[in-house]
C-alpha cells in the first residue's frame, strides 16, 4: 500500500509550502511545543490560545522543513482553528495523509507527521499531562 | 581508460527499473553496487568452502581458513601495510574507528588533547566523545569556504597536550581530500599519533598508508564495490601487539583459565567471535577487480564525473554547491541545494526519475552547521556512473525547480 503518488506535490500542497498559513510566532499563547525531525533537519514550533471553554481561538506554526512537512503543518492549523482542543487531539496520522491526498513513503512519513506530534504535544502541555516526544509516535 | 560499457554489464542491479526508468545510483558515498564477481565469490563460498575459521582440522576448515587469510593478504597489500597481520577485520569502518579509539583511549590522562575536524563523520566524532569523561578535551579544525582545512590552523591547534589527530582522509560531504600526509608529519613532531577515517578515500584513489605516514587507517568495503560486513582498520604491528582487545570471548585468547585468560595475537586478539567470512572474501573478490582496472584509472574516471557534475550543475540558476571548486582536490562526490527546495523533497522528486541520491545531514550535523543548512543534497560516482546519468540529473533538478517555482 506504500507508494509514492506522482501527484505527491499537487498545487495544494505547494500552495501551502509558498504560502504557509498562520505561519508565525504567537504572543500570549497558553499552549505551546516544538520538536525536530533530526534525520532531516526539519523543525516545528506550534502555539495555541485555548480559551477557557477549551476552544482553540488563535494558532500560529513557525519553523522550517521540506514541503510535506511544511504544508501538512498548515493545513492543521487551518483544520483546527476555532475548534475545540478534544476534538484536535482525536486527530490521527490517516487525517493528515487524507489532508494531503496521499499515500507516503515510510521515510517522508515522519515529514508529514511532524506537525501533528506537536500540536499533540502542545495540547497536553496544555492540559498538564507530561509526554515525552518519543511517547506520542505510536498514539499517532 | 575504463571500458563503462563492460564495467556496467557486471553489476547486476544497475538492469533494474525504478518507477519505469532505469536506475541511476548516485549514492555510492553510502555505499556501492557489487559486482558479479563479488556476488559470485561470496555465492561459491557458501556453496562449496563454508565452515568455521581456524577452528577444525578437517578439508572444509581448513580451506575457509585459508581463504579468510588470504583476503586479509589482500586488504594488506591494497592498502601497503608491512603484513597481513596488520590487518583487522571488523564490522565497518565505524566499528573500526571505535577499535581504534579503544586502543588509545586507555593511554590518554587528564589534560591531554584530540584534535578532529567540524567536518567529521559522526563515526569519527562520537565514537571520541566519550574519552571527554577522563576530563580529555576535544578540539576542532575548521574548514574554509573551499571546504579545505588550514594547515596553520593545523599547526596551530596541534600542541604539546595533543596527543590524537584523528581525520577523515575524504570528507563525505564536501569531498575534500585532505593533506593527511602533511598533517601526520605535523602531528608526529609533537608525537601525536594520527588515525585516518578512510572510508571515503579508499574506494577512489591508490592508498598507501606508509606513505601517509599515520598510525591507524580504517574503512568499509562495502563503499567499494564490497559486500556490507566487512570493514578493515589497518595500525602498526607495535601499536596493535600493545592495545587491549575490544571485544572478549572466542577466537581471541591464546589461553583460558576459570579466571584468567592471555590474548591471542594482533590481529586476531580483536576479532572475538566467528567473524564474517564470507563478507571478507567477497571484500578480496572486490580488491581483485579494482585492481585488474587500476585505481589510479578509477581516481581519474571519478574526477572526470564530479569535474562535469560540478560543471553542468553549476549552470543551474540557485543552486548552492559546497566543497573545493576543482575536481582533482576530491573524491567523486558533489553535494548541492537549490534554492526553495528541501533536500528530501529533491529525493523524492528525483527518485521518481529513477535517480538515487542522498538527502540529509548526511552523518555530519556539526558540518550542517557550519554550512547553514539543515540538509544537503549529495550525488555520489562509482565507476559504473556515465556522463548521461549526470545529464539525467541535471534536467531532473531543472524539472523539480519549475515544478517547485511559485
Amino acid at each position: 500500500m506504500i507508494f509514492v503518488d506522482e501527484t505527491i506535490y499537487r498545487e495544494n500542497v505547494l500552495d501551502h509550502y509558498h504560502n504557509p498559513r498562520n505561519f508565525g510566532k504567537l504572543s500570549g499563547a497558553n499552549a505551546k511545543a516544538k520538536d525536530d525531525n533530526p534525520l532531516c533537519g526539519d523543525e516545528i514550533e506550534l502555539r495555541m490560545k485555548v480559551s477557557r471553554k477549551g476552544i482553540i481561538d488563535d494558532v500560529k506554526f513557525s519553523g522550517h522543513g521540506c514541503a510535506i512537512c511544511l504544508a501538512s503543518s498548515s493545513m492543521l492549523t487551518e483544520k483546527i482553528k476555532g475548534k475545540r482542543l478534544d476534538a484536535a487531539l482525536l486527530i490521527c496520522k490517516t487525517d493528515v495523509f487524507s489532508m494531503i491526498g496521499v499515500e507516503l513513503s515510510p521515510v517522508r512519513v515522519k515529514c508529514a507527521l511532524l506537525g501533528l506530534k506537536v500540536l499533540k504535544m502542545a495540547g497536553y502541555f496544555y492540559k498538564g499531562r507530561k509526554v515525552r516526544p518519543c511517547g506520542l509516535d505510536s498514539e499517532l | 581508460m575504463l571500458d563503462v560499457k563492460k564495467i556496467r554489464n557486471d553489476f547486476p542491479i544497475l538492469s533494474r527499473r525504478i518507477n519505469g526508468k532505469p536506475l541511476a545510483y548516485l549514492d555510492n558515498a553510502a555505499t556501492s553496487q557489487k559486482p558479479k564477481q563479488v556476488i559470485d565469490a561470496i555465492s561459491d563460498y557458501y556453496s562449496h568452502s563454508n565452515a568455521n575459521v581456524h577452528r577444525g582440522a578437517y578439508v572444509l576448515s581448513e580451506e575457509s581458513t585459508e581463504m579468510f587469510e588470504g583476503a586479509r593478504k589482500k586488504v594488506a597489500g591494497f592498502v601497503g601495510a608491512e603484513g597481513a597481520n596488520e590487518i583487522v577485520f571488523t564490522r565497518n569502518c565505524t566499528e573500526s574507528l571505535n577499535i581504534a579509539v579503544s586502543c588509545l583511549s586507555s593511554s590518554l590522562k587528564r589534560g591531554d588533547r584530540v584534535l578532529l575536524s567540524v567536518a567529521e563523520h559522526h563515526s569519527n566524532l562520537v565514537s571520541w566523545q566519550g574519552v571527554q569523561k577522563k576530563g580529555v578535551a576535544l578540539d576542532f579544525l575548521s574548514v574554509n569556504n573551499d571546504g579545505k582545512l588550514d594547515m596553520a590552523e593545523v599547526v596551530r591547534k596541534i600542541t604539546k597536550k595533543t596527543k590524537i589527530v584523528s581525520i577523515a582522509h575524504a570528507s563525505n560531504v564536501l569531498g575534500t581530500i585532505n593533506d593527511v600526509r602533511a598533517i601526520a608529519k605535523i602531528a608526529h613532531e609533537k608525537d601525536a599519533l594520527v588515525v585516518v577515517d578512510g572510508a571515503q578515500s579508499v574506494p577512489h584513489m591508490p592508498i598507501d598508508v606508509q606513505k601517509l605516514g599515520c598510525d591507524f587507517f580504517a574503512f568499509s568495503g562495502h563503499k567499494m564495490l564490497a559486500p556490507m560486513g566487512a570493514g578493515v582498520l589497518w595500525a602498526r604491528k607495535e601499536i596493535l601487539d600493545e592495545a587491549p582487545p575490544f571485544l572478549r570471548g572466542g577466537e581471541m585468547i591464546k589461553s583460558v583459565s576459570e579466571k584468567s585468560a592471555t590474548w591471542n595475537d594482533a590481529p586476531w586478539k580483536f576479532e572475538a567471535g566467528t567473524p564474517d567470512v564470507a563478507s571478507a572474501i567477497g571484500l578480496g573478490a572486490a580488491i581483485d577487480y579494482l585492481q585488474k582496472i587500476g585505481m589510479g584509472n578509477v581516481q581519474k574516471y571519478g574526477e572526470e564525473l564530479t569535474k562535469y557534475c560540478i560543471d553542468e550543475l553549476s549552470e543551474i540558476d540557485g543552486i548552492e554547491m559546497y566543497g573545493p571548486r576543482r575536481a582533482t582536490q576530491r573524491t567523486p562526490l558533489v553535494s548541492f541545494n537549490l534554492q526553495g527546495i528541501h533536500p528530501h523533497d529533491m529525493a523524492t522528486l528525483l527518485d521518481r526519475e529513477g535517480i538515487a541520491i542522498r538527502a540529509g545531514h548526511a552523518c555530519a550535523q556539526p558540518l550542517m552547521k557550519v554550512l547553514g543548512v539543515p540538509a544537503v543534497c549529495r550525488a555520489s560516482f562509482q565507476i559504473y556512473n556515465t556522463k548521461s546519468e549526470i545529464d539525467r540529473l541535471h534536467s531532473a533538478l531543472l524539472n523539480a525547480k519549475r515544478l517547485f517555482a511559485k
